[in-house]
């Protein structure tokens, strides 16, 4: 994983609360064996009408929201299915980070282990956010702060492990493999 | 010693190293179950990084998701339909053949959605932690296991390490007090229980569901219950082990034998919260109010007492936008609204006594004309012995097609699906937009509930067909 340190776009606003990963990546579309090229299925059935073309109401199909990679959507954003699909096919398609008042556990777990950042901030300032979309904000981990144009910098948390990884695009897998003679150890004091 | 809840019980016995303000718990799991769909990947991780599975001993896969429920597919009569499906289904077999892990595959006789076999086998136990690289998970909770989903890349993580990095959740109890009534099911309960608190009521919390009425629910009912729990957003749900548990474990394939039984009883049976420990959050809920459920909009959420009215969106673009899916006007009654397919089945409500509730409701009756019945055991034990005892009958005779086990239309990536602007009243767990094929239109209710609109060919409340 590259390590990040700040990430600068405008945004893009999906302004829906209670977004699953149904909708993020829609099922029939996860009968791959690889992580490469979903981006192309991210939001599918909300981007292509039946016939594959784009719809052109929905808002990542708009000039606007075209090289954004900031995506701002409602609280409990993506809710449901376990699918790490959705946060590969959010990267895919060219996201760094998504913000919104309340993200589900296992997508903020599946999105830090790769890369998507997600950012929890309070309710005025998503508010404003979802108002302004297309708004240049930055969202910097060195300091977990939310710079927005108007100068505003919020604060948002981020658990210090996820954000040490991040920063360092340490991957948890080798963390983990250091603890083997603990694991050893509970083993064998557990006879498990 | 303070009081502790079951949940911080369970924890600590699984932490091989503790939280800190800088690093997540190392925390050990001791059953990991793998399927077709969300193991891919993280076995070519293994691969790519030269390591080995540290434990199939405690690891269990099988194939659900993506296979079909069509007999002539399943044991390969005819070739497997959805292509990249059957590509799934040999990269398992090929995965588990070369890390040794067990596979209950195509041609097992004990193969079946993974939160159905684990229970069935007696793989799932009080006290365990169990994980899935699937957010149902949660079922085996009812066993008063911490069972959690998690993502492809922890599904690495736990194969090469048989652990876990996890940041304690907190607790939340929902204490359920007074008796379902008759012709109302867990289903049910967890409807309303969702109903109440919200799609994310639950979100970095573990419930714990408890109280009379709990207690008083079979282990298939307790199943249901817990299996909804991350449609409340929590991590897990969890039920404190007691004599029905004991009753269900005893005796089954993976279940401790002997002298091992005795001991695992004796440190079962301390496995409930202390009385006086803590909960982060708690929530009362009447189960003697609870009405049989069904939902009107695109989150499990989004649920009403079968004689209710589905809600106004009130100016809220969600809700209109979820309405305009479904087809449906605020302050509309979803009762007597006629639906074009039942689907019995998932990890939700397809287990041996889901079938009797419906079998008891379709016997002697007929599909109403134009409406689509699947009925979909969990497992081919259930398979098995709902045909034994003539439920599979029941449902042939009344017109429903009966099916080998799986996933099926729950989940729609398997060739089971449900055609756009069709109505389905289903047993499963998600009523989100495209959930069972693309504009597809769920409603989600109880076996009984889904039973009864298959006879009339509309929604109906279960309990009239039930008395008659």
């Amino acid at each position: 994983m590259e390590p990040i340190r700040s990430i600068e776009s405008r945004t893009v606003v999906v302004p829906f609360t209670n977004i699953d990963t149904d909708q993020i990546i829609p099922a029939r579309f996860l009968t791959t064996t690889t992580k490469e090229g979903l981006g192309k299925y991210a939001f599918a059935d909300w981007r292509y009408d039946a016939s594959g073309a784009p719809k052109a109401d929905f808002v990542l199909n708009t000039p606007e929201a075209q090289g954004c990679s900031i995506l701002v959507a409602g609280r409990n954003f993506g809710c449901g299915s376990s699918r790490e699909h959705a946060p590969w096919a959010l990267l895919d398609y060219g996201f760094r980070a998504v913000i919104s008042t309340e993200i589900a556990d296992i997508f903020r777990t599946n999105s830090l282990k790769n890369g998507l950042v997600p950012v929890v901030i309070d309710e005025d300032t998503h508010r404003w956010l979802m108002e302004n979309p297309g708004a240049q904000v930055r969202i910097d981990l060195e300091t977990t702060t939310l710079h927005l144009p108007t100068g505003a910098a919020v604060r948002f948390p981020m658990e210090a492990f996820a954000r040490y990884c991040l920063m360092n695009g340490v991957d948890e897998l080798g963390f983990l493999l250091q603890h083997s003679e603990a694991i050893d150890r509970y083993e064998q004091a557990h006879q498990a | 010693m303070s009081s502790k809840t079951l949940f911080e019980k369970v924890w600590e016995q699984h932490e091989v190293v503790p939280e800190t303000a800088d690093t997540p718990a190392v925390l050990y799991i001791d059953l990991h179950l793998v399927h077709e769909v969300t193991s891919p990947q993280a076995f070519s991780l293994l691969r790519s990084r030269g390591l080995k599975v540290r434990r199939p001993d405690r690891t269990l896969a099988t194939m659900d998701h993506s296979t079909p429920t069509d007999p002539d597919e399943v044991f390969g009569r005819i070739p497997i339909k959805v292509e990249s499906a059957a590509r799934q289904v040999k990269e398992l077999e090929k995965n588990c053949r070369e890390f040794g892990v067990t596979l209950l595959g195509l041609d097992s006789d004990k193969r079946g959605i993974v939160h159905v076999i684990g229970p069935e086998l007696g793989a799932t136990q009080p006290g365990k932690t169990i994980v899935c690289g699937d957010s149902h998970t949660a079922t085996h909770g009812a066993f008063g296991a911490l069972a959690f989903g998690i993502g492809t890349t922890e599904v690495g993580h736990v194969l090469a390490t048989q652990c876990l990095l996890q940041r304690r959740p907190r607790t939340f109890a929902i204490n359920v007090h007074g008796r379902l009534q008759g012709g109302v099911t867990a289903k049910d309960l967890i409807l309303a229980i969702i109903g109440k608190i919200g799609v994310g009521g639950g979100t970095g919390h573990v419930i714990e569901y408890r109280g009379p009425a709990i207690e008083a629910l079979s282990m298939e009912e307790r199943m249901t219950v817990c299996n909804m729990s991350i449609e409340a957003g929590a991590r897990a749900g969890m039920i404190a082990p007691d004599e029905t548990t004991y009753r269900y474990l005893e005796g089954r394939p993976y279940a401790p034998k002997g002298e091992d039984w005795d001991r695992a009883l004796e440190r079962w049976r301390a496995l409930r919260s202390d009385p006086g420990a803590k909960f982060d959050r708690e929530v009362d809920i009447d189960a003697s109010s609870v009405e049989p459920m069904i939902t009107y909009g695109t989150n499990p959420g989004m649920v009403i007492p079968i004689h209710g009215v589905v809600p106004d969106a009130n100016g809220d673009p969600v809700h209109a936008k979820a309405l305009s899916y479904m087809g449906l006007n605020g302050g509309e009654r979803l009762e007597g609204k006629p639906i074009n397919v039942v689907f019995i089945g998932s990890c939700t409500n397809a287990r041996l006594s889901d079938l009797e509730m419906a079998a008891r409701i379709l016997k002697g009756r007929k599909v109403a004309r134009g409406v689509r019945m699947l009925v979909v055991p969990g497992s081919q034990q259930v398979k098995r012995e709902a045909e034994a005892r003539g439920l599979a009958q029941i449902f042939i005779d009344a017109g429903a097609e009966w099916r080998e086990s799986g996933c099926s239309m729950c989940i729609g990536m398997n060739g089971d699906i449900v055609a756009k602007g069709e109505y389905a009243v289903s047993t499963s767990n998600r009523n989100f937009e495209g959930r069972q094929g693309a504009g597809a239109r769920t409603l989600l209710a109880s076996p009984a509930t889904a039973a009864a609109a298959a006879v009339t060919g509309k929604i109906t409340d279960p309990r009239e067909l039930l008395t008659a």
